[in-house]
């Protein structure tokens, strides 16, 4: 019984959808259900694919691999005229040669509704449609307006609004039509910043009061946390986390996650033992288990989570000094060394720069999350002696016995194999970088190669997200080991 | 400071003078039956000139001609020039500047290598085409470019997202192209149409190797007129056709005055 409400209570299943642009992968196997009435919010960094997802719920994108359902019905391949959802642009897309009312009117003209019935001659039911009437049309638009509060604008010309009245027009145009679900792609994205927040409330009731599911896309994860039921965080194209907000914020599912929503210290640590957790050489509790020991682990720790107190108390867990203070209006940033990490401490106690003092987190503020993957692992060929080529380049190291010039080969590149240069030309490839994480003693940085793999490096160096860097192998951390292949003869 | 400002002042006048003299001249003119222009000695004010116009069946008929022929290669080259700039605007990337940089040749190239080659191809190809065919043909191919340059630039300007908003809002693809896109491009179309007709109103070197004999058209019959000294009549067809394109300029003008006003009183009402 509860499985059956709870199917019923889905309007939008993404099942494997996979989307590739050319060599391009812009949404990897996403999986997705959307519950009736949710403001759901797909947050991630630029390019993340959050946008490419909801043009294929749109219908604008059609997916490479992978299903789209709507109510249960498959609607993968068919056109956007045809679907009951409708979108607002992130820069409005308003018709310049309309005034408000004809914009709004615009989808009204077009729609048919049922009209009675007409029996055929061979004895089947016909369903008959009819235009809306003017009365019709005038009515809806003038309730459109009103709802986005733009009631006595009907006849202005589009292009002497303001932004955030044209953005109120555009949402007028989507919601007239009463669609099954309300997609918006960084509607705000072109608003200051008190008309945003004015907006994202406005939003917000408009959702309450009209009921209609909405699929918000947004970078901004305070504008996420604020307004929705379930935030869905992406990253390369693929789902990291889906959860409410409070979850999202609280237990990120990894080191993406957590350095992407709010702001936080994470560190890497050991689990030595089931509610205990190594880090910067201090064991401390905490409310996690059923790890295998020793394993490594992200840790998270929120600002406002750690306690500052007196360096001699006893519940102090480490001591550090203060070195940088910020008043933010209700409480004051930190920044305190303790064990060569920089944490970042909010609390209502400011305390002086210079002052000495111990920290205290207790299992409840101690977050541990899984490494998202031990080592980098590529398949390449062996391209001669002592030479592998892979991701377009050719790479030396140590090939097994065996090993054939031509054979297909896999290669194990731990996280601190990886060399980053400065220069392109000084590496065997290039790469972009797309995310730097601090975690303590080091960085963990994520490298795009044009060949579309990444490497994750464990590196001393602090790297700029989006520059060009080279990449070079230690080869003596490098292993290589050789594929199998069936014989096709 | 104020020397040169009066300098600058003395200039634009000469300028203007250059330019506007001779038509002013020709205009006051107009109004004398005297054969010989210049001599103020024979200066009798008459409208003789006006009323021979209407009754010179030649002059007539080049007039219509030239209209007729200047209308429907007009709305030709509007109607092939939009379309081609639609598909150009789309064309992936090396095609795209290619087919622009053919397109911008045709508008370069010199009128009489036009002509010549028009004449060849209707002889080679067409078999000897001429007359209204020829002339409509050729006008249309010589006005396309300017359409298609002058259609170009409203395209880049057009969000877009727009043809997927009429899309998403229920429309389908070719409602949408009608409703939504087509009136973003009718600046342009108007403006590629109005150059397309004085262009091929004023075109003097393609229709004469084009025209055949019979067939005249204002600058065809102005030009073997001259042969025994011009007709004093073309003053006034010349003075009207100025008139004539002078108020159609200034009413599109005010026209979109008129609308960027409406625009601005709407705006500032609320």
């Amino acid at each position: 019984m509860a499985e059956v409400n709870y199917k019923k209570k889905k309007i939008i299943e993404i099942t494997n959808v996979t989307k590739a642009f050319g060599a391009v992968t812009a949404v990897d196997d996403v999986s997705l259900a959307i519950n009736r009435g949710e403001f759901v919010t797909l947050l991630g960094p630029s390019g993340c694919g959050k946008t490419t997802l909801l043009r294929m719920i749109a219908g604008f994108d059609l997916p490479t691999k992978g299903k789209i359902l709507l109510e249960g019905t498959d609607v993968t391949q068919i056109p956007p005229n045809k679907r009951p959802i409708n979108t607002v642009f992130q820069k409005y897309a308003l018709f310049p040669h309309l005034t408000v009312f004809g914009n709004v009117a615009y989808g009204l003209k077009i729609l048919r509704v049922p009209n009675g019935e007409k029996k055929l001659k061979n004895g089947s039911v016909k369903q008959l449609y009819r235009k809306l009437t003017k009365a019709e049309i005038k009515a809806k638009v003038e309730r459109a307006l009103s709802v986005v509060g733009l009631a006595e604008y009907g006849y202005r010309n589009v292009t002497t609004l303001s932004g955030g009245q044209q953005q109120r027009v555009a949402i007028a145009r989507a919601i007239v039509l009463e669609p099954k679900v309300l997609l918006l792609d960084e509607p705000l994205g072109a608003l200051d910043l008190k008309m945003r927040k004015e907006m994202q409330l406005e939003l917000k009731r408009m959702h309450s009061e009209l009921g209609i599911t909405f699929i918000y896309v947004t970078h901004d994860q305070e504008e996420a946390l604020t307004m929705s039921d379930t935030i869905v965080v992406m990253s390369d194209g693929a789902v990291q986390q889906i959860g409410s907000p409070k979850k999202i914020y609280d237990e990120p599912a990894n080191a993406f996650v957590a350095n992407f929503i709010g702001e936080s210290n994470l560190l890497a640590g050991n689990m030595i033992a089931d509610f205990k957790v190594k880090f910067l050489d201090v064991v401390v509790d905490c409310l996690d288990k059923g790890f295998a020991k020793n394993e490594s682990v992200d840790v998270v720790i929120r600002p406002e989570d750690i306690e500052l107190i007196d360096e001699e108390a006893e519940k102090a867990q480490m001591c550090g000094e203060i070195i940088s203070s910020i008043f933010k209006g209700t409480y004051y940033e930190m920044e305190v060394v303790a064990g060569g990490y920089e944490f970042t401490v909010q609390s209502t106690n400011g305390k002086e720069v210079g002052s000495k003092v111990g920290l205290h987190v207790t299992p409840n503020g101690i977050h541990i999350m899984k490494k998202m993957r031990a080592t980098n692992e590529f398949i390449g060929e062996a391209d001669g002696e002592n030479l592998v080529w892979m991701c377009k380049g050719d790479f030396e190291l140590d090939l097994p016995e065996g090993v054939e010039k031509g054979d297909k080969v896999k290669v194990k590149v731990p996280f601190d194999a990886v060399e980053l240069t400065d220069d392109e030309n000084d590496g065997v490839i290039g790469g972009n970088v797309t995310q730097s994480i601090y975690k303590g003693t080091y960085y963990q940085v994520q490298v795009y190669t044009d060949t579309d793999e990444d490497f994750l490096v464990d590196t001393s160096d602090e790297w700029d997200i989006n520059d060009r860097v080279g990449i070079n192998l230690r080869r003596e951390k490098v292993t290589v080991e050789k594929v199998e292949e069936e014989e096709d003869e | 400071m104020k020397k040169v400002y009066l300098l600058g002042k003395i200039f634009i006048g000469l300028m203007l003078a250059v330019m506007y003299l001779p038509i002013v001249i020709l205009i006051v003119f107009s109004f004398s039956g005297s054969s010989g222009i210049g001599a103020w000695s024979n200066f009798d004010f008459t409208f003789d000139l006006y009323g021979n116009l209407f009754t010179n069946d030649q002059i007539m008929t080049a007039f219509g001609n030239t209209f007729l022929i200047a209308g429907i290669s007009s709305v030709l080259a509007t109607f092939i020039g939009t379309v081609s700039a639609v598909g150009i605007y789309y064309l992936h990337r090396p095609f795209k500047g290619i087919v622009s940089a053919i397109n911008r040749i045709t508008v370069v190239n010199a009128d009489i290598v036009t002509a010549v080659a028009f004449m060849v191809f209707f002889i080679v190809c067409l078999n000897y085409l001429d007359g209204y065919v020829a002339l409509v043909i050729a006008h249309t191919m010589i006005c396309t470019p300017y359409v298609i340059l002058s259609v170009m630039p409203r395209l880049s300007q057009i969000n877009p997202n727009l043809y997927e908003a009429g899309r998403d809002l229920g429309a389908g693809p070719i409602r949408t192209l009608f409703t939504v896109m087509l009136p973003q491009l009718v600046p342009g179309i108007i403006s590629g149409f109005v150059m397309a007709f004085t262009l091929s109103l004023d075109d003097f070197v393609i229709t004469l190797f084009n025209k055949g004999s019979g067939l005249e058209t204002i600058s065809t019959l102005i030009y073997s007129s001259t042969k025994h000294g011009i007709d004093p009549t073309f003053r006034a067809l010349s003075t009207i056709i100025f008139i004539g394109i002078l108020a159609v300029l200034i009413g599109i003008n005010v026209y979109s005055a008129s609308r960027r006003k409406k625009a601005l009183l709407v705006g500032g009402k609320a």
